[in-house]
């Protein structure tokens, strides 16, 4: 027996995250498949982490009305799921006329797309918010909504608060058939054949091959790499989101802080042929490290701890794809979700329910919604009361295992009972070893941790699922 | 720093390797009522040396060869007579300059411990991809050589079956002589430099023994495959600029890339403390006691500067237990007069940097030098003239050299200098 559901979403990223909270508010019975084995696996965890204000999109566009209105939903979103949120303010910053035009046509689109509080100011005022600002700057647009938040804790929150109010989650499920039938449609889905009456298809930069499938070819999904240096706190210290005037492949490399106090300069913008390719590349780093320099001269990039690349999902149609399929109105797109899809996430949730119950499902409340989902309590947040309490209400709280960013072993047990299944899976729950040593000195324990917890031997455990095996065997017997 | 309990003691020891075993035991001799405290963030004592179990380790301080866990037991064993105390599965915080740690464990809960004095022995950690920006994929299979050797001493795996090693480090080229003794097959070990890093005894016993080659001028420029390592690009460099020849590039097959490309010590402590620091030792600045800027606080092995042979951790470990027990039964009003000692001419840095003008006797000084030097002449000038002149055969930058200093000729500044060029 098959079983049925009201809605399957596909893809769990942000944006199928989101959704999966959001349809949470209601009576429905619904899975999320994944193609990975955890959530965020996509653009959502290689991205630059700001939310923004809104003045980038054409107005009229749905990128222009969902990234507004996103960027408002962002503190209540952020408050009930316990995601970090620092509302601390972007800067556009004009080296000469030329980027000083660019700038006013910002503010000019920005004042169409209704973002409040932005302004313009000269170079000096830039400064003083900024002072490690280049000196050549002349002018910069300020947009006081502009904020950061960490997008793989976003996802990962909307996932749990989701699973907590009945949504399920199959993992490892990548979508290879999807048949249409009389009240909906019959996937394949790894291992798992799901019936559901409504599809929501939010497969990243999959999206297009997942729309095929039902026979839709009515947009393309292009991607485009973006590469990232992510420098160490002691290169940190930023006060704003620093952009460069845009160019027509994006938004232009940044220099901006992160919520951990770490500093990252990206991305690049390279379209690319592979969907999966993450590679870094010489001419990348050259680039980020020529591009950031020019924001802030005075950058530390030798305080480089890791450099990574993400893969954007651009739609052929230059939009957002968030409207029924023409082939079958239950198939809902939520496709070539590019930037601002992270700030868009919450708004674009909100309108996917709109198009459900436009196309005839029913949403009563589910009067059991709890929209509070509680962060794993971080020993290095703690006060040293706190940490006392903490301790002698479980004493893995006394054990530290990554020691350059001081995460216990009680955090790391809670991340696997939430669903890490791999070491990256506890890296971006917990952020053992994300610190200077990468792992070097708490890789082995978090994979005891691993071992011991979900009871699986160590040859098995991997970096991030499928075959990222991070052990080839045992050792041959002694004798 | 409000951590409760408050607990007192003499001399606490931040770190159970070898140079804090060794402090702690000699502190510990300073007086029979003396407190001292060691706190080891590891379950056991002995720090890296327990995954070291290749022998080697020994020659100069106990006169015979032993492992790394042989040798820790040697001053493992000496506790058992002493009432040092042990807190392992204990992690320092915070170090405040009035010698206020604040330290965590299981057992323990969160304590500040006021200490009379205070030995730095947190030891060093491995430089990772992440710094070397290698670019290429993110699979897994890419490991720090010391990472590599616990996975297979400590816990008994495999990491791959197929490895290239990039870097000459020590560590590096005894996991390469480790994992083709498991059955894996190393496929090279690249070194940027025209030199190694590591010991010539483990270039000859490590690599040459076991028929692996070191490519010298050579660095690995991209890394392949989506979920585990399929291969890395190798590709010769230009001595000059260290950057890789275009067209030199070659595919390697493997399932693992083993870094060993250099030690940084774990100054989180010392830095938030206020301890000055040597920018080329990356370590804390110290006179011939191995004292700090902050009176009271010591710091020995590789934390202070990264050291090629344990025993040399020893020696100094005990330069600074010495002292710190001194230090918590008579703290010293005064900090002294100094000389300052610093190096030219290819010596990268010494230590210790400073020595009081009061001090009599003997004092070794280690360096290091920046470049090979065969042979090298070593002069150390004080004020404006040559006191002393030492000739070696070699002198290269993997290797520590020491030289011994007598006071008695010193009548200013100190300056060691290598005659000649590289």
């Amino acid at each position: 027996m098959v079983e049925r559901w009201d809605v399957v979403i596909i893809g769990g990223g942000v944006t199928g995250c989101a959704i999966a909270r959001e349809l949470s508010r209601y009576r429905l019975k619904i899975a999320l498949v994944e193609a990975a084995e955890d959530v965020a696996m996509g653009a959502s965890r290689a991205n630059s982490a700001i939310v923004h204000a809104g003045y980038d999109a054409e107005p009229g566009t749905l990128m222009a009305e969902l990234n507004v209105k996103g960027n408002a939903m962002y503190d209540e979103w952020c408050g009930q799921l316990h995601v970090p949120l620092q509302r601390i303010g972007s800067l556009v910053i004009g080296f000469n006329e030329e980027d000083k035009l660019e700038i006013e046509k910002l503010y000019q689109r920005g004042l169409k797309n209704g973002v409040p509080d932005m302004r313009i100011i000269s170079g000096d005022e830039a400064r003083a918010m900024e002072p490690r600002l280049n000196e050549k700057v002349i002018c910069a647009l300020h947009a006081g909504t502009g904020a950061i938040t960490c997008p793989y804790e976003m996802t990962i929150a909307c996932a749990e608060n989701a699973r907590q109010n009945g949504v399920q989650f199959i993992m490892n499920a990548p979508v290879r058939a999807i048949k249409p039938e009389a009240d909906g449609f019959l996937i394949r889905a790894g291992e798992s054949d799901l019936r559901a009456r409504y599809v929501i298809n939010a497969a990243g930069v999959y999206a297009d091959d997942v729309s095929r499938l039902i026979g839709d070819h009515s947009y393309s999904v292009f991607p485009r790499k973006g590469e990232y240096m992510l420098l160490d706190k002691s290169a940190g210290g930023f006060k704003k989101v620093i952009f460069q005037t845009p160019s027509k492949l994006g938004k232009g490399v940044l220099v901006s802080p992160t919520v951990d106090g770490n500093a990252f300069a990206g991305p690049t913008a390279v379209d690319i042929q592979d969907k999966a390719d993450n590679q870094v590349t010489d001419e990348g780093i050259a680039q980020l490290t020529g591009l950031s320099r020019k924001s802030v001269p005075s950058i530390n990039l030798r305080a480089v701890i890791t450099s990574f690349a993400g893969v954007r999902a651009q739609p052929s149609t230059g939009d957002f794809i968030i409207r029924p399929s023409e082939k079958h109105a239950h198939f809902i797109h939520a496709a070539g979700i590019c930037s601002p899809g992270l700030t868009s996430a919450p708004a674009i949730a909100q309108r996917v329910a709109d198009l459900l119950a436009g196309q005839g499902l029913e949403l009563p409340e589910n009067p059991e919604f709890d929209p509070v989902r509680l962060p794993i309590p971080a020993f290095r947040h703690m006060s040293n009361e706190e940490r006392i309490q903490a301790i002698k209400a479980n004493p893995a709280y006394g054990r530290i295992i990554c020691r350059c960013e001081t995460i216990t072993e009680a955090e790391i047990v809670e991340a696997i009972h939430r669903g890490a299944r791999s070491l990256d899976g506890v890296k971006r729950r917990t952020r053992a070893g994300m610190g200077r040593c990468q792992g070097g000195f708490c890789g082995p324990r978090v994979m005891e941790l691993l071992s011991r917890e979900l009871k699986v031997p160590m040859e098995r455990l991997t970096k991030f699922g499928g075959g990222s095996n991070l052990l080839v065997g045992k050792l041959k017997e002694d004798k | 720093m409000e951590g409760k309990p408050m607990m007192k003691c003499d001399v606490a020891v931040i770190g159970g390797g070898p140079a804090g075993l060794a402090a702690a035991i000699e502190a510990a001799k300073a007086s029979k009522e003396i407190k001292v405290l060691v706190l080891e963030r590891d379950h056991e004592l002995g720090g890296i040396l327990q995954q070291c179990i290749h022998n080697g380790f020994g020659l100069h301080f106990f006169g015979e060869e032993l492992t790394g866990p042989e040798y820790a037991a040697r001053f493992i064993d000496q506790l058992k007579d002493t009432g040092i105390e042990i807190w392992s599965d204990c992690m320092a915080l915070e170090l405040s300059a009035d010698r206020k740690i604040l330290a965590v464990s299981a057992q323990h809960g969160l304590t500040t411990i006021e200490a009379g004095a205070v030995v730095l022995a947190m030891g060093c950690r491995e430089r990772t991809r992440g710094a070397l920006n290698i670019p290429g994929t993110r699979p897994a299979g890419v490991y720090t050589a010391g990472c590599a050797q616990r996975l297979v001493n400590m816990e008994g795996y495999l990491p791959g079956k197929r490895a290239v090693i990039l870097g000459s480090g020590d560590i590096g080229l005894i996991m390469a002589r480790r994992m083709t003794w498991e059955g894996a097959k190393v496929e090279m070990v690249c070194e940027l430099m025209p030199y190694s890093s590591g010991l010539n005894r483990n270039i000859v016993q490590c690599l040459e023994d076991n028929n692996i080659p070191l490519k010298f001028n050579h660095t690995v420029t991209r890394i392949h495959g989506k979920e585990r390592v399929e291969a890395v690009t190798v590709a010769e460099v230009d001595p000059a600029t260290r950057k890789p020849i275009p067209g030199t590039e070659q595919k390697v097959e493997c399932d693992t890339l083993l870094l060993s490309v250099g030690l940084i010590p774990e100054n989180e402590l010392s830095r938030a403390a206020g301890v000055e620091m040597d920018p080329v030792t990356s370590g804390a600045t110290v006179n011939e006691d191995r004292e700090t800027s902050i009176p009271g606080v010591f710091a020995c092995g590789n934390v202070l500067h990264v050291h090629d042979l344990v025993d040399n951790v020893s020696a100094e470990a005990i330069l600074a237990g010495r002292a710190a027990g001194a230090y918590a039964l008579n703290p010293r009003k005064e900090a002294g007069e100094y000389y300052n000692v610093r190096g030219q001419n290819g010596v990268r840095y010494v230590v210790p940097q400073r020595i009081h003008k009061d001090k009599t006797g003997k004092v070794d000084l280690y360096f290091r030098v920046g470049a090979a030097y065969k042979p090298a002449q070593l002069n150390i000038y004080s004020g404006d003239s040559l006191i002393a002149s030492r000739k070696k055969a070699v002198m290269t930058p993997g290797e520590m050299e020491k030289v011994t200093l007598d006071m008695d000729k010193v009548k200013g500044d100190l300056v060691l200098s290598i005659a000649g060029e590289a």
